[in-house]
């Protein structure tokens, strides 16, 4: 019989205190991490078009989808794809979530707005071909799924040829002074 | 079927720089935590032992790894050992020279089945072979932290 | 199929902790030697070992499949490690299955270890590089996102209430209090989960597992050893896997579509062809409240849409007509990613065998399932369970 009640466990449980206490050793070590990631034939001009204020994907002929981020093979027909095409910087928000809290857990500051992270359909690509970006000069009360937005971009000189060449994806008509008044923090 | 488009001018690619920011802190385990307070308070290497399969684990177990038993009793193996092996340093590891060349060995330690890496300290490139007998050199007690740094080196057998 | 019987005959798991002294290869031996112990074997007798254990970057240890070889059992043995992120718990006895049924292997000892703790400032930080390097992490994202944003679609898209799915974390985390192992046990209401800190809306801190230190362990045998070493054989009789594509964001976030194609596969070999009536009781992965629905829905033990209200009707209780989690799920018990879903396994087991104890649900179950998930939203495993 396998008895999980009587058998004494493993796991010797620390607190927080512990360590602080030294009560138990440790070692600690901070790795150097960096990397240098080759971009490739499709991202390398995804990024130089977004340089640009423009937003580039790939046709492949088969499945016809238009694919976003570009990719030079189709993932689904296993296939080389086959022409580039320009999509508009226009979407519609598929989801969206109300971030307070950092990338590596800490809490944003009283005075630091949330973050409200989204998926984006963009017009012209496939339905559905989503790709993820921020939400600004919104409240977050006010965001809908199903919202049409506009990319806002870093000023030409800014840009650097990267996704952050896009500051933010706005909505296309502001909410409703009426709505405004009604939004409470989610 | 080859990808139709290919990068020809060898100043086009493009890549992107980041990183993976975390670091660790590392807990010793169970048998570490003895072997590593047996060297800071007493400065003594600790074991533990199979009897059914004659073997002595050097850092300390809590099991074998050959028949899995539970292993709990730690002994005193002491502080003598001999060169099983060792190789000369001459570069730092982001590539730079080191000030002076280093010998790093595995130590066997006597009466053991385990060992530990570390530097020799105070044996020269010319005097060290295979076999050579050392002894750990520990930092005074008051500096010991708990931790592979505690230990200064191996260097000669003490008269 | 020409694939041999395999049965699992034991089972060990450690507490699971957020901060545990073990190391790594400690944890592994704690539940390995339970798992031997259970069933009267030696190491001896174990002829292969397959160890499950996610990203490295958790333990901070290269390499560390190899790392852990010793703790788990592998000296000297045929061994394979197999990562699948949070499907691994579920993968592993399905990569262990196929020691055995293909004739390899006998006995196949088969591990799960998780070790976050080692990861600072937070675990969550590895995470960062589930993320599309170029094209998402500059925007520096947290894993919370991903789950937030598929949480809120599949609320949209059904009209499923905050409440509805809070309702999962009050009966997993209940459930729980009975498990000996687990880490965040407790009695909360569902006016608990909604007024927790809200980390990324919809997501609050009670819908979420925690971080967690432990490690699992099952010994697999084929029919000829399994009946020789107990008289509660608990059969593998189904087995499923599938990836979707890491382009996350051109998916239905509102439905598992991977974890359809697992569980088809599974029950194909399992020859189950009515889930929903012939899947006694489930073990889906719970990580965050919201999931245990969007995976009772993926499995097809409900229509799409209908796991909240099941769930509201006390369907999935554990004196219900299908109990889910009676463990306490990842919620209540704890979420060393690779372990947790063995710990789902090891559940289903003790189920089937009238040996869960406090936890043992009423009508003595035959069949069951158990299914982990993982990498970025993308893998779907499953297993099917028989006694």
């Amino acid at each position: 019989m396998v008895d999980l009640d009587k058998c004494e466990l493993g796991g010797t449980h620390l607190k927080s205190s512990d360590f602080e206490k030294c009560k138990v050793l440790t070692t600690e070590w901070t790795p150097n991490l960096g990397y240098a990631w080759d971009n490739g034939v499709a991202i390398g001009r995804y990024l130089a078009e977004l340089k640009e204020g423009k937003i580039i994907a790939r046709i492949c002929h088969k499945c016809r989808r238009i694919l976003l981020p570009p990719r030079m093979f189709c993932e689904l027909c296993f296939r080389p794809t086959d022409e580039w095409t320009y999509v508009e910087d226009t979407g519609v928000v598929n989801t969206f979530s109300i971030a307070y809290v950092n990338w590596d857990a800490s809490r944003r500051g009283p005075k630091e707005p949330p973050l409200i992270p989204a998926v984006i359909e963009i017009d012209g690509a496939t339905k559905s071909m989503g790709i993820m970006h921020m939400l600004g000069e919104v409240a977050p009360a006010d965001v809908k799924i199903g919202m049409k937005v506009r990319a806002v971009w870093k000023k030409p000189e800014d840009r650097t040829g990267a996704i952050t060449d896009i500051l933010y994806f706005k909505p296309l008509r502001a909410a409703s002074p009426k709505k405004r008044a009604a939004g409470k923090k989610r | 079927m080859a990808i139709t488009e290919k990068i020809s001018k060898t100043t086009t690619p493009t890549f992107w720089e980041g990183e993976i920011p975390v670091n660790y802190v590392y807990t010793y385990g169970l048998a570490g935590e003895t072997f590593f307070r047996a060297i800071k308070d007493k400065g003594i290497f600790l074991g533990t032992r199979c009897d059914d399969c004659d073997v002595t684990f050097v850092p300390p177990k809590i099991y074998c790894d050959r028949c899995f038993e539970k292993l709990d009793t730690y002994i005193d193996v002491g502080t003598i050992g001999y060169v099983e092996t060792f190789t000369v340093t001459f570069k730092n590891m982001d590539g730079s020279d080191k000030a002076k060349p280093r010998i790093l060995a595995m130590i066997k330690i006597e009466g053991t089945d385990g060992g530990i890496i570390h530097y020799l300290e105070g044996i020269g490139i010319e005097e060290v072979s295979l076999g050579l007998p050392v002894q750990a050199i520990f930092k005074p007690k008051a500096q010991r932290k708990g931790g592979i740094e505690d230990i200064i080196g191996f260097g000669p057998l003490k008269r | 199929m020409g694939m041999r019987k395999v049965a699992i005959v034991g089972a060990g798991i450690t507490k699971f902790v957020r901060r545990a002294q073990e190391t790594g290869k400690e944890l592994s031996w704690q539940a390995s030697k339970m798992a031997l112990d259970s069933c009267g074997l030696t190491l001896d007798d174990v002829d292969m070992v397959t160890l499950g254990t996610a990203p490295d970057a958790f333990d901070g240890v290269h390499m560390k499949g190899e790392y852990l070889a010793d703790g788990a059992g592998a000296h000297r043995k045929p061994y394979m490690r197999n990562y699948v992120g949070g499907g691994t718990g579920v993968f592993s006895p399905i990569h262990g299955w196929f020691h055995v049924a293909s004739g390899m292997a006998d006995v196949c000892l088969v591990v799960a270890e998780e070790k976050m703790s080692s990861c600072h400032p937070h675990p969550q930080g590895a995470f960062l590089t589930i993320f599309d390097h170029t094209t998402e992490q500059p925007l520096k994202p947290t894993l919370i996102w991903i789950f937030a944003l598929e949480m809120n679609r599949y609320m949209q898209t059904y009209g499923i209430s905050k409440a509805d799915i809070a309702r999962v974390s009050v009966k997993n985390k209940g459930n729980a209090l009975d498990h000996p192992s687990a880490q965040v046990a407790e009695k909360i209401t569902i006016e608990d989960v909604l007024n927790s800190e809200t980390l990324c809306w919809p997501v609050n801190r009670l819908d979420i597992s925690p971080a967690s230190d432990g490690a699992a362990a099952v010994v697999l045998a084929s029919e000829r050893v399994a009946r020789r070493l107990t008289d509660k054989p608990v059969w593998i009789d189904g087995v499923g896997f599938a990836i979707e594509t890491a382009y996350w964001a051109t998916r239905d976030l509102s439905y598992p579509r991977y974890v359809e194609t697992a569980a088809r596969m599974a029950y194909d070999m399992a020859g189950i062809k009515e889930p929903s009536k012939e899947i006694h009781i489930a073990e889906p992965y719970d990580p965050f409240d919201y999931k245990e629905l969007h995976h009772m829905e993926g499995l097809m033990l409900c229509p799409r849409g209908e796991a909240p209200r099941l769930t509201a009707e006390g369907y999935t209780a554990r004196d219900g007509n299908m109990p889910i989690c009676p463990s306490g799920g990842a919620l209540g018990v704890g979420n060393p990613i690779a372990a947790t879903g063995l710990m789902k396994v090891i559940e289903i087991f003790l189920q089937l065998r009238g040996e869960a104890g406090k936890r043992q649900v009423p009508g003595k179950p035959t069949c069951g399932l158990a299914q982990a998930w993982g990498d970025l939203m993308q893998m779907g495993t499953v297993i099917v369970l028989r006694s």
